[in-house]
C-alpha cells in the first residue's frame, strides 16, 4: 500500500467520524495553540528585557554615593557627597579596564519654546555620557571639551522633548529656555524607550555639567564639583569584576578612606542585574510551555483512547484487508498514520488559534508577543510525536489480530 | 498437478480447556477449472476448510499446496501476497467497506498490490462491468441491494485476475430469486474457466456445482462429481 493511498484511506476514516475526530483532537489542538501562546508571552518578555539592555548601554556600572553618619545615625543610601566631577575624571583615567566615565547631576527643571512649555529631566554630564550609555545622535552633534568645561549655552534633546516641545519642526538651533536660561539646541538623540522600570528615557535634556552646575542649578554645588552619580563603561570583553575592584581601590585611596572604615559609595553592576531578570524570564518561559506540553500529552492520551475503540470497532474491516492481502505492517501503518493524521490536523488548528490568540493578547492586554517558527515547530514536531507515540500500541494491536479471528469477530 | 493438494489435514483448538477437533485428516485435490460445493452441517469442518484453503489459518497439522505453494511454510507476509494474488473472497456479509464507493471498494485488492492508480480505476470498471454493475460504480453499499452488494465482492474477488474464488456461503444473506442471480454468475466465472470453491448448506445452492464435498465431523464422507442440476442456460450467461 503506498504512502497517498494510506493518507487518503485515513482522512477518510477521520472524516467519517467528524465529530469525534475533532474532540479527540481538542487536546491537541489545546495543547499546540498554549505552547505556541505560551512561547509567544514568554519570548516577548525576554525580548523587552533584552532591549533594555540594550537600551541601557552594554557593560554599565553606576556609581552612587554612599550613606553619611551623624552622630550615630546612618541616613541611607545616596545621602553622602563624596562623588566628584574628578573621581569620574580619576576613574577613566587609572583604571584599564574603563573605557568611558560620565559624572551625573540630574532634576526636573520646565523647558519653554515660545508659548510651549513641557516639564522633564536635565541631565548635566560630559560629553562621554552618550559613550557609556550607547546613545546616538540622530541629528545634530554632541557638545565638545570646550563646551563641556565652558558652561556653553548648549542642550541636546531627547526625541519626546523634541516632540513635545517644536513638534515636526526641526528643533536644531533654535532656543530652548530651561529655569529662564536660553540653551541652543545642538543635537536631538535617538530614540530608547522605556526603561526597566517604565520611564521614558526620551523624556530628557543633556547639557553639559558644567552648564548644569553654574548656570541651571541655583547654588553652584561648591568648590570640588560634587556630582550624583558617575556611570562607568567597562571595555568590551573585560571583567567587570575586575573593573569593579579597581574602582572600588581607587576611590579608597582618593577619599582617603582607613582600612577598615566604610565605602562612602556604592557600585552597582547595572547590566547584571538585568541579565538576571532575563535569565528569569527565560526559566518563565520554558516553564510556561512545559505547563503546555503537559495538554499535548493529555491530548495524546486522547488519541490513544479513541485509537484503540477505533481499532475494536474495524475489527471486521482489518479482517478484510488482510483477507484481501494487507500485511501486518500494511494495517500497522494505516493506524499509525491515522493517529498521526489525528494529531497533525489538530496541530495544524491549534497553530491557527495559538497564532490568535498571541495576536489577541499583544493587542489587548497590551503585552509584547514574539511568535517564532521555532516555536510552532517545536509545536508540530511534539504534536506528530505525540501522535506516533500514542498510536502506535492501537497500531500494534490492530496489526497483530489474526485474519480468521478478525473477520469473524462480532 | 491439482491447483490444490491438501493431505491428512487437521485442525484442533483448544476452547477452554477442552481440545476441539475442526478437521480430522481431510485430503483432497481441487483441479483447475473445477467448481465445488463443499456441504455439512454447522460444525462439521466445512468452514474451517475453507478458512485453510484461503490462508486465513493455518493447520495443526497435515500438508496444503495452493498452486505449488506450500502454505504451512510460509510466512505471514508471504501469505498475505498469495491471498492478494492467487485467491478471491465471497463472503456472507459481503464485507464491503462502509461509505466508500462500490469502485473503490473493487479497487481494495489492488491498492495492496501496489497497482498504480489508473489502471486500478481501469481494472476496478472492467470488474465491475463483468458482474453487471458498470453504471453503480459510484454508489457506496448503503446505495445499493444486497445482491448488488455481493456483486461488488464478486467484483473485488476477480479484480486481481485470482486462480480461484473462494465462497464462503455466498446466499446465506439473500432471498432465492437473488441467490440464483448469483449463483447463475458464479456458474458464468466458471464457464470461462474459473475454479470455484463455496461453502453452502443448501442443497438448490450446491446443485449449481459440478462437484459436491459433504463434511460431518471434521471428516470427508462424500465426494461425487454431478452433472449441474441447476445447468446455465448458454443465453444468460454474463458477458
Amino acid at each position: 500500500m503506498n504512502f497517498t493511498a494510506a493518507i487518503r484511506s485515513a482522512l477518510r476514516a477521520l472524516s467519517t467520524n467528524a465529530l469525534r475526530s475533532l474532540l479527540t483532537m481538542l487536546g491537541i489542538i489545546i495543547g499546540v495553540a498554549a505552547v505556541i501562546t505560551m512561547i509567544a508571552i514568554g519570548t516577548g518578555a525576554q525580548q523587552r528585557v533584552e532591549e533594555q539592555i540594550k537600551a541601557l548601554g552594554s557593560n554599565i556600572m553606576l556609581i552612587l554615593p554612599g550613606t553619611v553618619t551623624q552622630g550615630g545615625v546612618r541616613l541611607g543610601a545616596q545621602t553622602g557627597q563624596a562623588l566628584t566631577e574628578d573621581d569620574a575624571k580619576a576613574i577613566a583615567l587609572e583604571v584599564p579596564e574603563v573605557q568611558a566615565t560620565a559624572p551625573s547631576m540630574r532634576n526636573g527643571m520646565q523647558a519653554v519654546v515660545g508659548n510651549v512649555n513641557w516639564a522633564t529631566s536635565v541631565q548635566g554630564s560630559s560629553a562621554d555620557f552618550l559613550v557609556v550609555r550607547d546613545w546616538l545622535i540622530v541629528e545634530g552633534r554632541n557638545f565638545d571639551v570646550a563646551e563641556e568645561n565652558g558652561a556653553a549655552k548648549v542642550a541636546i534633546l531627547g526625541q519626546t522633548v523634541a516632540r513635545e516641545l517644536f513638534g515636526d519642526a526641526d528643533p536644531i538651533d533654535k532656543v530652548v529656555r530651561v529655569n529662564r536660561i536660553p540653551l541652543t539646541v545642538i543635537g536631538v538623540l535617538d530614540r530608547k524607550g522605556q526603561n526597566a522600570t517604565g520611564q521614558d528615557q526620551d523624556d530628557i535634556v543633556v547639557v553639559p555639567i558644567s552648564t548644569f552646575r553654574n548656570r541651571l542649578q541655583g547654588s553652584g554645588g561648591g568648590r570640588l564639583k560634587r556630582v550624583w552619580s558617575i556611570s562607568v563603561k567597562v571595555r568590551d570583553g573585560q571583567s567587570m569584576e575586575a573593573a569593579e575592584e579597581g574602582i572600588r581601590a581607587l576611590l579608597r585611596q582618593r577619599h582617603r578612606l582607613q582600612s577598615g572604615a566604610e565605602d562612602d559609595f556604592t557600585v552597582r553592576n547595572l547590566t547584571e542585574m538585568l541579565a538576571a531578570q532575563e535569565e528569569s524570564t527565560r526559566v518563565m518561559t520554558l516553564l510556561l510551555a512545559a505547563v503546555a506540553g503537559v495538554s499535548l500529552v493529555v491530548g495524546g492520551i486522547g488519541i490513544m483512547n479513541i485509537m484503540l475503540v477505533s481499532v475494536t470497532e474495524r475489527t471486521r474491516e482489518i479482517g478484510l484487508r488482510m483477507a484481501v492481502g494487507a500485511r501486518s505492517r500494511d494495517i500497522l501503518g494505516q493506524f499509525l498514520i491515522e493517529a498521526v493524521a489525528l494529531s497533525l490536523v489538530g496541530g495544524a488548528i491549534g497553530i491557527v488559534l495559538g497564532a490568535a490568540a498571541t495576536w489577541a493578547v499583544g493587542s489587548f492586554a497590551g503585552w509584547q508577543v514574539v511568535m517564532s517558527g521555532q516555536a510552532v515547530a517545536l509545536a508540530v514536531g511534539f504534536a506528530a510525536g505525540v501522535g506516533v507515540f500514542f498510536g502506535f500500541y492501537p497500531a500494534r494491536r490492530a496489526a497483530a489480530l489474526l485474519p480468521i479471528q478478525a473477520l469473524r469477530y462480532e | 498437478m491439482p491447483l490444490v493438494r491438501a493431505r491428512d489435514l487437521v485442525k484442533a483448538y483448544t476452547m477452554g480447556g477442552t481440545t476441539v477437533h475442526a478437521l480430522r485428516g481431510v485430503s483432497l485435490d481441487i483441479d483447475e477449472g473445477e467448481f465445488v460445493a463443499i456441504m455439512g452441517a454447522s460444525g462439521s469442518g466445512k468452514s474451517t476448510l475453507m478458512n485453510m484453503l484461503g490462508c486465513l489459518d493455518r493447520p495443526s497439522s497435515g500438508t496444503l499446496e495452493i498452486a505449488g505453494d506450500t502454505v504451512q511454510d510460509l510466512s505471514g507476509d508471504a501469505l498475505a501476497a498469495l491471498r492478494n494474488r492467487r485467491i478471491g473472497f465471497v463472503f456472507q456479509q459481503f464485507n464491503l467497506l462502509p461509505r466508500t464507493s462500490a469502485l473503490e471498494n473493487v479497487e481494495l485488492p489492488m491498492v495492496y498490490a501496489n497497482v498504480k492508480p489508473d489502471e486500478r480505476r481501469s481494472r476496478a470498471l472492467e470488474s465491475l462491468a463483468r458482474v453487471g454493475l458498470a453504471d453503480r460504480a459510484r454508489h457506496t453499499p448503503a446505495e445499493l441491494s444486497g445482491g448488488q452488494q455481493q456483486r461488488v465482492a464478486i467484483a473485488r474477488a476477480l479484480v486481481n485476475h485470482p486462480d480461484i474464488i473462494l465462497a464462503d456461503e455466498p446466499t446465506g444473506a439473500l432471498d432465492t430469486a437473488t441467490s440464483e442471480d448469483i449463483m447463475r454468475l458464479l456458474a458464468g466465472l466458471n464457464d470461462q474457466g474459473m475454479t470455484v470453491v463455496l461453502v453452502t448448506h443448501e442443497h438448490d445452492v450446491a446443485g449449481w456445482a459440478k462437484r459436491c464435498i459433504t463434511f460431518r465431523d471434521g471428516h470427508v464422507v462424500e465426494d461425487r462429481r454431478q452433472s449441474q442440476v441447476r445447468a446455465l442456460e448458454k443465453d444468460e450467461a454474463p458477458a
